[in-house]
């Protein structure tokens, strides 16, 4: 840069390499595009949405198991067609996507929370604080995360009373999943710590004597970010196909107020009576969401690895 | 080497430890066991009674070691629900879940390993692109989803294999087997296809990763200024090389398909140990949910224990880095 002139957030924003990369990859583009009109339209399925499906007075039962609008027998009002208990496919799913994004959302940053706070520590305190949180890091890692989730999912519905089981289901499989997800976190905030404490800036911010903690928080974790912004993408794809995984064996949100597992999972018990839309729509939407973000995600390691610039 | 093998030993012992740990105290936090035992209007000085009995209000500790003593013996109790010894139960069901395994970890291996190297060879072919692109899609798609795809496609719509359940199988002393049947196999190749998509995909990318990172190093390019012709070079010294990383697939394999044997159990209503979690899950049988938590526990720290030694064993440079 010739001139030194002080930029505007908005030219922070727009005017740097990464934002470069995404301009000039098309993949990245479309990618970015089909998962936020998926998650716009999900987040604000209450608006657009055209029936409440939570609402009784919306429901009919005579409407139950409609096709899609263009199949034959199908209603223009319902243009995914209706489920077996007369709700409005497109309703069920926006609302249910709604649910899955914000599940996979808060799994993920109770997992980014825990990994990035224990990795910065073990990064920056060493020595056995270090040892214990690193070898529990691998050790867990050994275990696939959708198992782990299962099992931690299982034994804590199985903790819950019977009555309380449908509502705190939802908590469990936030918890589960979130619990799976730090090892990989904390690795990669550990190995950024590490290159981050031995600089210049830090040793002058110990200098001048400020406490550890504040360090840590202020100085060193902006720092780790972005590699930890990677992870979070890739693990909020997986953490969708986990709930929807752990919903769809019945272990995870209640069919009354259904994610997008949960939709797939009523669906299948029809597949057998030929009606495909009740389980293949909510199916599609999930792989589209999911496969969306994955290649946001994979166009972002790329983006933000040095090495392949 | 020794001091290799003792740690891990130790790091597993550890874990397992963990693992009990979890599973004795699901007995104490989850429900109350006495209640599973009486009915409802047993007596409080009956209750007393069993408590006593059962040894529960003797220290945690004593009721630890007591758990672990009996768990050593695989000895986990009665289940709850069906009345009948944990260990009985999961050996009637583990064959099921380990032939299924066996079946996937062939399937995926032998395709993955040899459409890994097809595409690392012959890298910008028309069909390398191909069999890439759609390994991508099988990363992105649910194994539930898979599976349910394949169950419309040849049970619902073509009607040429079932779509649920483990038809014809062969006792075998206490091992039931379905391998030796026309209608076992029948019903084990859907279930067993949706749980090896997923690890063929992986295995796929990583020896193609692998045969990619061999093919640009400087051995290989000094076998081809020697004049050595491709299939020596390909087959004698890159796929050499790329069958180290090759171990550490297996054991990962083989850990993804236990993993994921659960989710595809369910879908197929396959009759093993996964499927016996999940309904056990549902009505709270905690002697078989730990069993469960154990056998797995159990079953990953001997693969990692395997991978590792074996890992030592064939790579000289961690034998010698230490």
């Amino acid at each position: 840069m010739s001139k030194h002139s002080p930029k505007t957030r908005w030219e922070r924003l727009t005017d740097n390499d990464i934002m470069w990369s995404f301009l000039s990859s098309p993949g990245a583009i479309s990618a970015a595009v089909v998962s936020s009109i998926i998650i716009l339209a999900c987040l604000f399925a209450p608006l657009i949405a055209p029936f409440d499906p939570f609402d009784p007075a919306q429901i009919s039962l005579w409407d139950g198991k409609l096709p899609p609008s263009w199949a034959e027998g199908g209603q223009s009002q319902y243009v995914l067609g209706t489920d077996n208990q007369g709700r409005d496919m497109l309703s069920t799913i926006l609302y249910g996507g709604r649910l899955s994004i914000l599940v996979g959302l808060a799994a993920i940053c109770l997992g980014m929370v825990m990994g990035v706070t224990l990795g910065v520590i073990a990064g920056y305190v060493g020595g056995a604080t270090e040892a214990v949180i690193m070898r529990l890091a691998d050790v867990q890692l050994t275990i696939p995360g959708i198992l782990l989730a299962i099992l931690i999912n299982g034994v804590g519905r199985a903790a819950l009373p019977l009555e309380l089981r449908e509502e705190f289901a939802i908590y469990v499989v936030i918890i589960a999943i979130g619990l799976t997800d730090w090892p990989q976190f904390a690795r990669v905030a550990r190995g950024a710590t590490l290159v981050e404490a031995n600089k210049e800036y830090v040793q002058a911010a110990r200098i001048i004597g400020l406490p550890s903690w504040l360090i840590m928080l202020r100085h060193i974790l902006p720092n780790t970010m972005r590699p930890i912004l990677v992870i979070a993408t890739i693990g909020l794809a997986l953490a969708i196909i986990a709930e929807a995984t752990l919903s769809f064996l019945g272990q995870g949100i209640p069919p009354t107020t259904p994610s997008l597992g949960t939709l797939i999972r009523v669906g299948n018990e029809y597949l057998f009576s030929g009606l495909w839309w009740i389980t293949l729509f909510p199916a599609v939407a999930l792989i589209v969401l999911v496969f969306s973000v994955n290649l946001l995600g994979d166009w972002l390691r790329d983006a933000l690895n040095p090495k392949l610039r | 080497m020794l001091s290799f093998i003792l740690k891990r030993l130790a790091q597993s012992l550890l874990v397992m430890a963990i693992v009990s740990a979890v599973s004795f105290s699901l007995f104490n936090f989850v429900g109350d066991p006495v209640n599973n035992m009486v009915g409802q209007d047993a007596t409080r000085e009956q209750r007393v009674e069993i408590r006593q009995q059962l040894g529960l209000d003797d220290p945690i500790l004593t009721q630890y070691t007591r758990f672990v003593g009996n768990m050593l013996q695989s000895d986990f109790g009665l289940s709850y629900r069906i009345k009948r010894p944990v260990d009985d139960l999961i050996l009637e069901r583990l064959p099921a879940t380990l032939e299924l395994v066996f079946v996937s970890a062939i399937i995926s291996l032998f395709l993955g390993i040899t459409l890994g190297i097809y595409t690392g060879i012959r890298r910008n072919s028309w069909s390398s692109r191909i069999i890439l692109s759609s390994s991508l899609a099988g990363v992105s798609l649910p194994t539930f989803v898979i599976g349910i795809a394949l169950i419309y496609l040849f049970a619902v719509h073509l009607r040429w294999l079932p779509s649920s359940g483990r038809a014809g199988t062969v006792d075998f002393g206490w091992w039931k087997t379905s391998l030796l049947t026309v209608d076992g196999w029948r019903s084990i190749v859907l279930p067993a296809v949706t749980l090896s998509l997923f690890q063929l995909t992986l295995i796929l990318r990583l020896v193609r990763a692998e045969m990619l990172e061999v093919m640009r190093t400087d051995f290989i390019k000094f076998a081809r200024a020697r004049g050595l012709t491709e299939r020596a070079i390909n087959f004698r010294h890159a796929l050499r090389n790329t069958l180290v990383p090759v171990i550490t697939i297996i054991g990962l394999n083989i850990g993804g398909l236990i993993a994921f044997s659960v989710v595809t159990e369910t879908v197929f209503q396959w009759p093993g140990t996964g499927l016996m979690f999940i309904q056990a899950v549902d009505f709270v049988d905690v002697p078989i949910m730990a069993a469960y938590l154990v056998l797995v526990a159990l079953l990953f720290v001997i693969i990692n224990l395997i991978v590792d030694i074996l890992y030592f064993v064939v790579d000289p440079r961690i034998r010698l880095g230490g």
